[in-house]
């Protein structure tokens, strides 16, 4: 019952965001009870702003991002956003190439993306345009490579005999 | 050596560094402090010296042989880390857990919140310089470990939480070995606020220290304990209840003072609504009944099938070699853990092993509003904010 009702208001969001621009929802996936607006890249922090400030998402849960080498584009970068006046919980996705991994910083709207977009600069490798400090966060600064990408073997490159597997030499 | 301006006029900064093996960092915390006198004009965490790459590592192992890993990540609350994997990866399978097995997950989870909350008042206390509460708190934690000793045959890495329920029945007199703790508890509680909460150094170290305005605590994505000293009741389970909260009558503790102090009492309340939480679980786990759902090909077969069934054991083999495969898609799930929202994103693409699986640490996410706790403040007082945000670096680094 309250799963239903959850459902109503997400999609009551959606429809307000497509109301507000209706290139900002270019898709919307819903999944086990959650709701993924897909936002094209240049409209990200444009529709991250809304949704803070006319909707009322005024928490930034969780961001991360997800590697689907080889497919094109092949980052897809997910902010959680919560609502805590309205109990409510939405997903805003983008797409993000292989060729040209960056994105507007989320750090104007949520100072709190500061180190999750840190942590996805450092272990993805995509870049966060407008972001105040873009340095690695966990790993040594001297690090080479972006050890999430699936590209990336997981015991790195080291005492992989580059040769046998040519997908993971490194560029 | 740069210079800047301050109240008093130029005036030249050192920099300093704290850590990564300071004691008080609780782990290996690097913050680079840019001193003016005593006062910190500016300061840098550095993270990393415990990162393992646990994230990485998940993404190549089967869906429950990832559970292992999540122990290591809070080494202060393995089973709020299973719980909130199991939890994710339940969601993505569309998986329903028996109501016996989710008041066993709830029961073990409010006990380690108390233990957690435990080392954090010792650690906490030692820092300040309180002897004696460490030990006490140490002692009372050891009772807890005892249990999950008996429950998991592990004391603090248990894995007792798996997909689908939980690893094993309940051992032989659980009743009285639990309900012997509740007893003891709360006059233990008792014991240490009358060492700490009148206590005037303890009130000098803490009183008005590391305050946070509520809206900067959440543009900054606080959680936790740190969130409801600022004054907001926002607490996983009862905004978004998972694994039968909602049945649970219990208080979520707020303060508004936001400072160092705020956060020690809001803490201590916490521990005693906990107690409130495992008492009502123990009265909602029956004797018998399931403790994992029955899903072939997922959660491995009972003992005793796999002696008589054939497709027991060809299930079980299953598990154990390739695993099983999620449906395509994605799930995140969070909880409540001792710090704050805990949160799993999983996203499967039909094989196997996870296409992601990443980890909202709310460690992680609380100190990286530490600069703003204690850029103004004492150096002396740094110790009291790291200490007050409550971060395993386990959890932090990951």
């Amino acid at each position: 019952m309250a799963e239903s009702g959850e459902q109503n208001a997400t999609s009551v969001i959606v429809e307000k965001l497509r109301g507000w621009n209706a290139k900002a929802v270019s898709e919307v996936i819903e999944f086990h009870g959650e709701t993924t607006v897909v936002v094209p890249r240049e409209l990200l922090r444009a529709t991250a702003e809304y949704c803070r400030s006319q909707l009322q998402f005024d928490f930034l849960s969780d961001a991360t991002s997800l590697d689907r080498f080889p497919v094109e584009p092949r980052f897809e970068l997910s902010y959680h956003l919560v609502s805590i006046p309205q109990r409510l919980k939405i997903r805003l996705r983008t797409r993000v190439s292989g060729s040209d991994p960056k994105v507007d910083s989320m750090v104007p709207v949520w100072p709190g993306a500061g180190w999750l977009e840190r942590e996805i600069f450092d272990l993805m490798g995509i870049r966060f345009e407008g972001h105040p400090d873009l340095r690695r966060i966990l790993l040594p600064a001297d690090w080479e490579g972006h050890p999430l990408r699936r590209d990336y073997p997981t015991e790195g490159f080291r005492d992989v005999p580059s040769t046998y597997i040519p997908a993971f030499k490194k560029q | 050596m740069t210079t800047v301006e301050t109240a008093t006029g130029p005036a030249r900064t050192m920099v300093l560094n704290m850590g990564p093996q300071h004691p008080s960092t609780h782990g290996v915390l690097r913050v680079g402090l840019e001193l003016d006198g005593e006062t910190v004009v500016k300061a840098d965490p550095d993270l990393g010296y415990l990162h393992t790459g646990i994230e990485k590592s998940c993404q190549d192992k089967t869906y429950s042989q990832a559970i292992t890993l999540t122990d290591r990540m809070d080494y202060l609350n393995p089973l709020g880390n299973n719980l909130v994997y199991c939890l994710a990866v339940e969601k993505l399978l569309g998986l329903d857990v028996p109501k016996r097995a989710q008041y066993i997950r709830v029961m073990m989870v409010e006990l380690q919140r108390i233990s957690s909350h435990l080392v954090w008042l010792g650690t906490h206390a030692i820092d300040m310089g309180a002897m004696s509460v460490f030990l006490y708190c140490f002692r009372e934690r050891e009772e807890i470990l005892k249990i999950f000793e008996r429950f998991a045959g592990q004391r603090m890495m248990t894995s007792y939480i798996r997909i689908g329920g939980v690893a094993v029945e309940p051992p032989a007199g659980w009743r009285e070995m639990i309900g012997k703790f509740l007893k003891m508890l709360p006059s233990r509680v008792d014991e240490y606020e009358a060492l700490l909460t009148e206590n005037r150094i303890w009130q000098a170290r803490l009183k008005g220290v590391g305050k946070i305005k509520l809206e900067d605590a959440i543009a900054y994505s606080m959680s936790g304990p740190t969130l409801r000293a600022a004054g907001l009741a926002y607490d996983n389970r009862k905004a978004f209840p998972y694994s039968s909260y909602e049945e649970f009558d219990f208080d979520v503790p707020i303060r508004t003072d936001s400072d160092c102090y705020g956060r020690y009492l809001l803490r201590v309340a916490e521990i005693r609504e906990s107690l409130k939480i495992v008492k009502q679980a123990m009265d909602k786990i029956t004797d018998s009944g399931a403790i994992k759902t029955e899903a072939p090909g997922i959660v491995p077969p009972q003992r005793e099938k796999m002696k008589t069934e054939m497709e027991a054991l060809i299930y079980h083999f299953k598990i154990f070699t390739e695993g099983f495969s999620p449906p395509p898609g994605d799930a995140y799930v969070a909880i409540e853990s001792p710090r704050g929202e805990l949160g799993c994103y999983i996203a499967s693409d039909g094989s196997p092993k996870p296409l992601r699986c990443h980890f909202r640490s709310p460690s992680f996410i609380n100190l990286q509003a530490l600069p703003r706790l204690i850029e103004g403040q004492l150096i002396a007082d740094v110790i009291a904010c790291i200490g007050t945000i409550d971060i395993v670096l386990g959890d932090v680094d990951r």
